[in-house]
């Protein structure tokens, strides 16, 4: 796929990956062996039905693709963008085996593209069913609710304590990764279903789910406020000024537009020499970013090393090329002063590798005596989030004990019509899981509230009666 | 992007108590049923503005409306006193956030407010009133003419002490000099609850600790989203780190780094006067672009 070249890409924001012509795409879907066993299906946490969908490219019919591509998932355009390919569909691809797999994610995305310019949205003839629904959280896991509850006839509201919806689309990852443009279209499309936004809504806060479910009137309500909580590292001078979590640093940068500053209000001046700690996805866009905005060097520092770096192979790749400077085996323990408050530099241990932990990684353990200092001005932590506490503080729902919501296999919660999905639940994962997750939640919902799908009939059996499964929590509900 | 229909947060009263200092009473009558002493919005001016926190000074429930008391200190302060007019809507506006400040069952408190904490500091004495505690009011001011409700606090306050810098109203000297007043009277006081300026509330927990009082504070870190996550906010409680905006914005006086707070509140001095010019750029040009264009157009009649 074409891309900007790194040197130009490394100082602007425009998007790296530039898409596929119609012929590339057409060229690369000829490289799929339409395997019968459809091993890449296997490998996506939604299951597309990838052969079908590339199928319809190499018959130049591209509204059949994207409408087999809708039938699983909802926002193509965007999960052919930043899905961890390398370990889903495309880790399982048949031709991987010998050569580059197919490349599923790049044709998924081309066929996202061509909707949002062609204006496609299948928008099915929808029958209210008078329910009222109540989403927390505008990110992956409740636009994907959000949208089959719109579907099965349910009065959709989503609430959203930003001013603008997307969840981490839109507040992390950067436009020269995912261009607000995609985001926007496809929250779009979901205005197009009747899904109403509600910005500037923090729920907990401004009222609570108790209050949702009862005098607000919500049938059913999905909680998808995913962990957004950042650790700090715990080490000497973390609170200096100049020091911050990646989160603060793309938020400003991303949301706020501090790229733009001082035509946008919110500064984010930036370092000359940056270290960012962490290797994930987070990471590589805090990096990415702070070269953008003016650093002079960034250095990546990650205790463990490349192999383990949990960031898609692409964007490690991408930061590389762009003069990211990587220190594998390499841990922080104390930010050092400059003595106005600020940061002057970091000191730092090497690490090797030693036995294999929980995670089956291998442990990094630190080499002793082989501390050194180097000079930096800004530090930026990705080392990962936790939950957020507003919900826990706010509601009766049953955590678990490291603060996420606990919910059952159907994502259901502790409270009755209340159901959970996306990072909330399962902790930091990625779009296409929490996605994943909001469209189980939803079925889960229908079930609650007793709205059949037409492709799932009424069947008999001995739990049923008139053909309605007698487990269906809400059996004796008569529509409004 | 523009987000289809937000509500509507307009501005329906607003007061001017100095040069510096204005209230706003802004509609939201969802956020006026839920707020409670000691929380705080998060307010945006514009489209391209920052995200600035401002304390519930007090709220209408009957009205729907919650009053804001601020203090023209930068660009988006000095913005909002020059363009938020009655009739005109702030572009954004969430809340209520933070913990509640816990009314406790103190039965003799002292409620102290200094420059931007005199508003605050309201509501948690009509709290502690309401909830059956005999409340001493301290309110500081630089001198009598930037003295504002102090109508408001006596309804609420069994004893109200102001003092100004320059003793033209009350008593001179700081809001410590009130506490060391209520203090010397009463033996029995269980709590004092300050807000304002950080070396102020630093200089209250100072007064009260070897008196063992127990002293909130509310902290007012640089803020970005308010909702837990940026971290931005975070603040050194004993041996702990908080974030100011979910965990707090209350904290025990006697724990709290206000060195650290200090420290970190002047993060962005120098953006904050780049964008301070800009802005004064901007008008001068857009004031100067209006004269040419109007003596142009004299020019031409
Ligand atoms: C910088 C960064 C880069 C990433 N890169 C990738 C990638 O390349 N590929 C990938 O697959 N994954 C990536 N991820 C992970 C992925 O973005 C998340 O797993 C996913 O967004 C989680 O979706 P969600 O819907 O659960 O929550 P979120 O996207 O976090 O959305 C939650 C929303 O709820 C709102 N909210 C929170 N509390 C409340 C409340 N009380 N009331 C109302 N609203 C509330 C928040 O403001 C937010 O908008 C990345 C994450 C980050 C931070
Ligand atoms: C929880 C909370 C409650 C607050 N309540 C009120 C209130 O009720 N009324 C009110 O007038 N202000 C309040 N503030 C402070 C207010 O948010 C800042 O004054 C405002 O963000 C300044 O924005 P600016 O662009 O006008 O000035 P800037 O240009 O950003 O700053 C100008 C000056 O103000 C100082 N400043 C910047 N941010 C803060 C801050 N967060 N707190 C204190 N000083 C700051 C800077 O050090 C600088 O000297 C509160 C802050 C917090 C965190
Ligand atoms: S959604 Fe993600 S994992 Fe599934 S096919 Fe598309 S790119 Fe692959
Ligand atoms: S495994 Fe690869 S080659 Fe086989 S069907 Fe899937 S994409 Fe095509
Ligand atoms: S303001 Fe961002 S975590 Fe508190």
């Amino acid at each position: 796929m074409p891309e900007q070249p790194a040197a130009v890409r490394a100082r602007n924001f425009e998007e790296v990956a530039c898409g596929y012509h119609p012929d590339d795409a057409l060229r690369e879907s000829e490289r799929c062996l339409m395997c019968p066993d459809q091993p890449c299906v296997s490998g996506c946490p939604v299951g597309i039905n990838i052969p079908g969908f590339i199928q319809k490219i190499n018959q130049k019919d591209l509204r059949g693709a994207y409408d087999i591509l809708t039938e699983t998932s909802l926002l193509p355009a965007i999960c052919g963008r930043v899905c961890p390919q390398e370990n889903q569909c495309e880790g399982k691809c048949t031709v991987g085996d010998s050569l580059e797999p197919v490349a599923i994610g790049r044709l998924e995305r081309f066929v996202g593209d061509t909707a949002i310019r062609e204006g496609w949205a299948n928008i099915p003839y929808i029958e209210p069913s008078g329910f009222k629904v109540g989403i927390i959280g505008s990110g992956p896991a409740g636009m994907a609710c959000a949208a089959d509850m719109a579907k099965a006839g349910c009065d959709v509201t989503v609430f959203e304590a930003f001013h603008q919806p997307g969840g981490v689309l839109k507040y992390g990852i950067p436009d020269f990764r995912l261009p607000n443009s995609v985001i926007d279209a496809e929250i779009n499309n979901l205005r197009k279903l009747g899904v109403k936004f509600q910005c500037n809504t923090l729920v907990g806060r401004l009222f609570t789910v108790e209050q949702m479910t009862t005098e607000m009137g919500f049938d059913a309500v999905f909680v998808g406020v995913g962990a957004g909580y950042p650790t700090m590292l715990g080490i000497p001078g973390d609170s200096l000024n100049g020091v911050l979590s990646a989160n603060e640093l793309l938020t400003r940068c991303n949301l706020m537009r501090a790229k733009e500053f001082p035509n946008f209000d919110t500064p984010q001046p930036i370092g000359k020499r940056v270290a960012v700690v962490g290797a994930g996805n987070t990471a590589m866009d805090a990096m990415r970013v702070s070269l953008r905005l003016g650093a002079e060097k960034v250095y990546c520092i990650y205790r463990r090393s490349r192999k383990e770096a949990p960031a898609r192979a692409e964007e490690v790749h991408h930061a590389e090329e762009e003069g990211v400077e990587f220190h594998w085996l390499t841990n922080p323990v104390a930010v050092l002063d400059n003595g106005s408050g600020g940061v002057r530099g970091m000191r730092c241990v090497r690490m090797e590798l030693g036995e294999p932990d929980e995670s089956g990684r291998r442990r990094p353990v630190p080499v002793p005596g082989s501390e050194f200092d180097f000079e930096v001005d800004l530090i930026v932590y990705a080392i990962g989030t936790n939950a957020n506490p507003i919900m826990g503080q706010t509601s009766k729902l049953k955590l678990n004990k490291w603060g996420y919501i606990d919910t059952d296999a159907n994502l259901a919660t502790s409270m009755a019509g209340v159901f959970a999905g996306g990072d909330i639940v399962t902790g930091a994962a990625t779009v296409i899981m929490a996605m994943g997750a909001g469209r189980k939640a939803a079925a889960s919902m229908k079930a609650y509230l007793g709205i059949r799908d037409p492709q799932h009939p009424y069947h008999s059996g001995e739990d049923t009666l008139f053909g309605i499964d007698l487990a269906e929590k809400n059996f004796v509900r008569v529509r409004a | 992007m523009k987000v289809s229909k937000m509500p509507d947060f307009e501005i329906v009263t607003r007061e001017d108590f100095s040069d510096v200092t204005y209230l706003l009473e802004v509609r939201h009558p969802l956020m006026a049923k839920a707020a409670k002493p000691g929380q705080f919005v998060i307010v945006m001016l514009h489209e391209n503005g920052e995200r600035i926190p401002l304390t519930i000074a007090d709220f209408d429930r009957e009205k729907g409306t919650i009053t804001l008391v601020i203090q023209a200190v930068g660009k988006t302060t000095r913005q909002m006193q020059q363009e938020c007019q009655v009739g005109t809507s702030l572009y954004a506006l969430v809340g209520p956030m933070g913990i509640p400040s816990p009314v406790s069952h103190a039965k003799k408190v002292v409620c102290v407010g200094g420059g931007l904490g005199v508003a605050p500091i309201y509501p948690q004495a009509r709290a502690f009133k309401e909830a059956g505690a005999y409340v001493i009011g301290v309110v500081g001011f630089r001198n009598k003419d930037l003295v504002f409700w102090d109508k408001k606090f006596r309804a609420v306050c069994d004893e109200f002490i102001i003092c100004t810098d320059d003793g033209s109203a009350g008593i001179k000297g700081l809001v410590t000099a009130g506490i060391a007043q209520a203090v010397e009277k009463h033996a029995d006081i269980d709590e004092v609850i300050a807000i304002g300026p950080p070396i102020m509330m630093k200089g209250c927990a100072e007064a009260t600790r070897p008196l063992k009082i127990k002293t909130m504070v509310s902290l007012n870190p640089v803020m970005v989203d308010g909702t837990g996550m940026c971290g931005g906010c975070r603040v050194k409680i004993g041996d702990q780190v908080k974030f100011a905006c979910v965990d707090g914005p209350d904290f025990d006086g006697h724990l709290v780094d206000f060195d650290d707070l200090l420290m970190r509140l002047r993060r962005y001095t120098k953006e904050e006067r780049m964008a301070l010019d800009h802005w004064e750029h901007e008008k001068g040009c857009r004031l100067q672009k209006k004269i040419s264009s109007a003596v142009k157009e004299s020019a031409r009649k």
